[in-house]
């Protein structure tokens, strides 16, 4: 086999089996009554930390793939930003029906006056897009240039996930701050990647020229 | 006298107590002998919060003090709980407050009052009838148990201390030993964690001082030794593992409104009218169930709590 065909039947649904265990987990704790005395508080827990993680990992792709020069990471990209979007569907959904269950007076002014909310299902609006324009036919339709502008959204996805995290916890700021620490290296390293070759061009072009 | 009092325990509170003890010490030593147990456990196979319940418990008849909704169970009580000295999850206090020393325990008595002193635990209950008092808890996150609690009105003690004139509130006080509760390695909150009461708040015959739940000892985890249950407040107005109750002419600054002054006020009455900032009061969850409830006023104690606030602006005095 070659390596994209290793990548193709091996690799990536090995990821994919992986990638649902936490949900599987959290199925298994709930049929089994393993949760806490409020499951619904730990189904919004797990898959809302879950979307950070996936998010956070899909950004770190890019860097990863500078730093180490494996290109092939870049072919599970797609995979886990499809599970970042599963996972903030499922915690949208626990919120809407099994926490208010339809109470939509009450969900309109929770998005409306909580800014944690607003901020929260505003990230998640945004992933939407992002999540129909994942096919390859599509992208190929939109041209690179296009679907890269419009996939840049993530940037303010994730900021708004941490955000959406730090503003709902009472007192104990430790894990969102963790989180947005986290942020913080992989989207400086995105900046230190994209300013390097323009901080290069000036220093060598700053020397030998006249006044 | 004394003797006389003594009597006032009732027998099916002694033979539960001794038994709820061995299994204690049964687990204990188990712990420490076989090393498997301790993986075991950190497994969730054997949670440390799984005490044993009273088997002889009878819950108390319907009346204002107690209500007749159906109990929380006893493992809910006791394994999802906001005791941040033992952690921040709820699951924390039940898995790190298994070795919290309870015995001895001193309690001291400051302020303005006439007796000032530092009681063991046992003489500074000794005195009182212990009552099981089923009252609603609601926590200011949304959600809400039914417990059956076992304690005695804080009027009591407060009457035998015998405040001066001078003081207008009462000041709890929680243990602060960072070696034993190691949420108090971090400074998530201002330790130690400090709650206050207006005098005729912890007058009220509902106020209580509670050393026990569902007929047993109370829980580490639920705040043992001593801890006390406003059920008109949210949960957080309740003060665990107590040191120190102090008589106070001026407001106290209490822990969370120190820490967030705009979310958590003095007084902390459940109110549906009054949001938190960042979420609605409106409904709660009652742990157990599927489908939200309406958040009552004073958690359904207007009736017997409201006249303590007449006049007040409930949303200036949140």
């Amino acid at each position: 086999m070659t390596q994209t065909e290793w990548i193709r039947r091996i690799w990536k649904p090995l990821a994919f089996v992986l990638a649902l265990l936490p949900f599987l987990l959290l199925a298994y704790q709930w049929y089994t009554d393993q949760l806490s005395a409020n499951p619904i508080d730990d189904i919004t827990d797990t898959t809302g930390t879950w979307t950070l993680r996936f998010l956070m990992i899909t950004l770190a792709i890019t860097p990863l793939r500078k730093i180490t020069g494996w290109n092939w990471l870049l072919k599970f990209r797609r995979m886990v930003g499809l599970f970042a979007f599963s996972s903030v569907f499922l915690h949208f959904i626990t919120y809407v029906y099994l926490d208010q269950f339809f109470l939509w007076e009450e969900i309109v002014a929770d998005v409306q006056k909580r800014p944690f909310i607003t901020v929260g299902f505003t990230s998640f609006l945004l992933m939407v897009p992002l999540a129909l324009t994942s096919n390859d036919r599509i992208t190929k339709w939109m041209g690179g240039k296009r679907w890269q502008r419009l996939h840049r959204l993530i940037y303010f996805i994730a900021l708004g996930g941490v955000i959406h995290y730090l503003w709902l916890v009472k007192a104990d700021t430790q894990r969102p701050l963790t989180y947005g620490a986290i942020l913080l290296i992989l989207l400086g390293s995105r900046a230190w990647f994209a300013l390097r070759p323009r901080l290069k061009i000036r220093s060598e072009s700053a020397g030998p020229q006249p006044e | 006298m004394l003797l006389k009092r003594q009597e006032d325990i009732r027998s099916s509170e002694i033979t539960p107590e001794s038994l709820y003890k061995n299994r204690r010490r049964f687990l204990k030593t188990a712990g420490i002998a076989a090393a498997g147990f301790a993986s075991v456990s950190a497994f969730g196979l054997i949670g440390a919060g799984e005490l044993p319940q009273n088997p002889q418990w009878k819950r108390p008849p319907a009346g204002p003090l107690n209500t007749d909704e159906d109990l929380t169970p006893f493992k809910d009580v006791t394994t999802y709980n906001n005791f941040y000295e033992f952690g921040t999850d709820k699951d924390d206090p039940s898995k790190n407050a298994g070795n919290f020393r309870v015995k001895p325990w001193k309690v001291a008595i400051e302020g303005e009052v006439r007796k000032p002193a530092s009681y063991n635990l046992e003489d500074l209950v000794k005195p009182y009838k212990l009552e099981d008092r089923v009252y609603r808890h609601r926590c200011v996150e949304g959600w809400s148990m039914v417990i059956p609690w076992l304690g005695f009105p804080i009027a009591d003690l407060i009457k035998k201390v015998q405040p001066t004139s001078k003081a207008k509130f009462v000041e709890f006080t929680t243990l602060h030993d960072p070696v034993q509760m190691p949420g108090q390695k971090r400074p998530v909150l201002d330790w130690p964690y400090v709650e206050a009461l207006r005098m005729d708040e912890a007058m009220h015959p509902l106020a209580i001082l509670v050393t026990g739940l569902y007929g047993s000892e109370l829980p580490n985890q639920n705040g043992a030794p001593l801890r006390t249950v406003i059920p008109w407040k949210y949960g957080f107005k309740g003060c665990k593992s107590i040191v120190k109750i102090r008589f106070v002419e001026k407001e106290p600054k209490t822990t969370w409104n120190i820490s967030a002054p705009y979310e958590y006020g003095f007084y902390s009455n459940v109110n549906p009218d009054v949001d938190h900032p960042r979420w609605s009061q409106k409904f709660e969850r009652r742990i157990g169930e599927f489908r939200k409830r309406r958040t009552l006023m004073f958690n359904g104690y207007g009736d017997q709590v409201a006249s303590l606030y007449s006049g007040m602006d409930l949303k200036k005095y949140f």
